[in-house]
């Protein structure tokens, strides 16, 4: 093969593909029974970082940038003027298998622009899936894009192969999408997710009564949302998340700071910063909604309909709620401890296995790793020294903000001398 | 009274340290390996000679007394050859076996709290070097490859890298110790051995021993690096937390324009 002639090729694809945040090779178990290539232990891995500091899994690239449909918020749609190019179904193959070889990556993350029809652009896809693991024998990670529109018959073969499966909705809302994809139809996203979604659930079935069942998609499908192209509140965007988790089952939702990259008047202009604290904010509630058993009712609602800046949503509800606080770590139970601040799931299950032995005092807690200058607040345990006096939410938020050496802490004060 | 064990350094030599401070009830022990000893006229050392059979005896029993998980993260600790570690293993061994229960939850307990902060940072290199091992395909055929741990983490990769890569030869080089994993398509075997500069992944003159087209690939994935990289976003604090400077070395994206 040449490599002049894929090196520019995989410059314009890859940078084409890179604003698909998720990279994850994790929740796939695949092994390596016939001494072939690869495996994958449901443990993903990083093989390195960008500049930008997001973690480099797997390849991602797209077959094409060649694109039928107008997005304003897509680098390739038809209307912008940038270099095109097409990868063979060989090609991808190839470079792959020598990546994974030399250990650079976990699998492949392949995507497309829509050429011809969803149809056609789906076989594609999933050719290239069908040759690594039948003629090469690769038992990597192989995350599909589902491209909307594409037919049901097509989706259950790409699950046969793909570890997991993914259509980015995108835009959150109905009315953002309207705007800036008028081609496009919410019915034709959640299509592919449907289907993918059912398929899932049959072959589970059938694997519990038949145990060579082969594997369909076994990480799950994704989903992607652009954060502040069209002016959403979070509770928009976390409702849609939360949907989206509860119908579809889906394993991760991200959300990706929207990038700028066109002069549209519908979108924030070039050179307007990127939206990375909020994005981060986001990230943490939908960790409390998932992993620490929050209902999002309890952290967005008519009242709050977006996350504060300053704190993290964790303690932004701890300081709506004072009235279950202080919790005592020696008694309380699992799901209170998770909801304390500054103390993580790590913290709560150290906390839970140490207080067999012993009642627990602050330099067992610190020793242990909880955020103290955070949680002091909030719990009681073995000592006499906690906090008596009775402070408002306000005046604990002011002390704990004085202490914090937040990364974030420029943006948020620049924000807050603006209205000053 | 106080007495110093000196051990040769290997795992199955501490277990026989543990057997022996078992077997004679010593209250009053520091272990220490040879490098570390420093003679003192009013305290009594012993040098313990390895043996396989006390050891194995120890290993088997320690699955039991602090269950297997919690043995294989005493191993872990024991790989991070950091300075007097292991006492904290002997303290953590006998208080295991001074006590009726498991204790390795026990997290207000200083020597298991080490236990668990020490085996997480060699688990934490562990990964680090499943990710950042970088092949390099030699001209006979043996994806070659150089790393440079703090601790040493290799015998915890041989399991990963077995499984992975079943179809192709590979040797992993710990080049800050001297010794080194090759798989022959059957078997994993440990190899002792100097390597000429020609291996080095970090120096030039790399032709004569690999393949043409492995550069081509090394520039290629360079390209691919760079190209996923989004400038607006850029975060080098953050990017050097995720790949420490030390790691660059062997890193094929990391290095300069060839």
């Amino acid at each position: 093969m040449s490599f002049e002639r894929i090196k520019e090729k995989l410059n314009i694809l890859a940078d084409a593909a890179k604003y698909d945040v998720s990279c994850s090779s994790s929740g796939s178990k695949r092994s390596n029974p016939n001494k072939q290539l690869g495996d994958s232990s449901g443990m993903g891995i990083c093989h390195s970082y960008t500049e930008d500091g997001r973690c480099v899994s797997l390849l991602k690239i797209l077959l094409t940038n060649y694109c039928i449909f107008d997005c304003a918020y897509c680098v390739t749609r038809k209307s912008n003027d940038i270099k095109r190019a097409a990868f063979k179904i060989e090609e991808v193959v190839d470079l792959t298998i020598n990546f994974y070889r030399r250990n650079y990556i976990e699998g492949l993350f392949l995507s497309s622009g829509i050429f011809k029809s969803a149809d056609y652009t789906m076989e594609r896809l999933v050719a290239v899936a069908k040759k690594l693991r039948l003629e090469e024998g690769f038992n990597g990670y192989i995350h599909l894009k589902s491209i909307p529109g594409a037919s049901d018959e097509l989706m259950r073969e790409a699950g046969l192969y793909a570890d997991r499966l993914s259509v980015n909705i995108e835009i959150p809302t109905k009315s953002g999408l309207k705007l800036l994809a008028p081609d496009k139809k919410r019915e034709d996203f959640i299509k592919p997710m449907i289907k993918v979604k059912n398929e899932i659930i049959q072959y589970k079935e059938e694997k519990r009564l038949i145990k060579s069942t082969p594997k369909y998609a076994p990480a799950g499908q994704s989903t992607q949302m652009i954060i502040g192209a069209t002016g959403e509140s979070d509770k928009d965007i976390m409702y849609a998340s939360n949907y989206f988790y509860k119908s579809f089952n889906l394993k991760r939702v991200y959300y990706s700071g929207y990038v700028p990259i066109s002069y549209d008047t519908r979108l924030p202009q070039i050179g307007s910063a990127v939206p990375m604290l909020r994005e981060n904010r986001l990230y943490q509630t939908d960790w409390l909604l998932r992993f620490y058993g929050f209902d999002i009712r309890e952290i967005l609602n008519d009242y709050h309909p977006n996350l504060d800046v300053d704190i993290d949503p964790k303690l932004s509800w701890a300081l709506r709620n004072l009235d279950v606080f202080p919790i005592d770590v020696n008694k309380a139970d699992k799901r209170w401890l998770a909801r304390i601040p500054g103390v993580g799931l790590k913290s709560v299950n150290k906390i839970i296995g140490a207080r067999r032995f012993r009642k627990l005092n602050w330099e067992h807690l610190k020793a242990i790793g909880i955020a103290y200058n955070r949680a002091k607040y909030f719990i009681t345990c073995d000592s006499r020294d906690f906090e008596r006096r009775d402070l408002t939410a306000e005046q604990i938020k002011n002390f704990i903000l004085k202490q914090s050496m937040s990364k974030y802490k420029g943006v948020y004060n620049n924000q807050l001398s603006l209205f000053n | 009274m106080k007495k110093i064990l000196i051990y040769d350094g290997t795992f199955d030599g501490f277990l026989t340290t543990v057997f022996q401070v078992f077997e004679e009830q010593l209250k009053d022990v520091e272990i220490v390996k040879p490098k570390h000893y420093q003679p003192n006229i009013f305290i009594e050392a012993e040098t313990i000679i390895t043996d396989s059979k006390k050891a194995k005896r120890v290993w088997k029993a320690l699955q039991v007394k602090v269950t297997k998980s919690g043995a294989h993260k005493l191993y872990a600790s024991f790989l991070s050859e950091i300075k007097g570690v292991e006492n904290a293993l002997l303290r953590y061994i006998v208080y295991a076996y001074c006590s009726e229960s498991f204790i390795h939850t026990d997290y207000s307990n200083k020597d298991v709290l080490r236990v668990a902060q020490v085996s997480k940072m060699v688990f934490r290199e562990r990964h680090r070097m499943e990710a950042f091992v970088r092949f390099q395909l030699t001209k006979d055929g043996i994806y070659f490859a150089n790393i440079e741990p703090d601790f040493n983490v290799l015998p915890l990769l041989l399991k990963h890298f077995k499984s992975r890569y079943a179809d192709q030869r590979w040797m992993i080089y710990d080049k800050k110790r001297g010794y080194g994993m090759y798989y022959d398509l059957n078997v994993v075997q440990y190899i002792d051995l100097e390597l000429t500069d020609a291996f080095d992944g970090s120096k030039k003159g790399l032709e004569k021993v690999f393949t043409s087209e492995e550069f081509q690939f090394q520039s290629l994935w360079k390209n691919y690096f760079d190209s996923t990289n989004i400038k607006s976003r850029k975060n080098m604090k953050l990017h050097k937390r995720h790949v420490p400077t030390r790691y660059w070395k062997y890193l094929s994206e990391k290095q300069p324009e060839l």
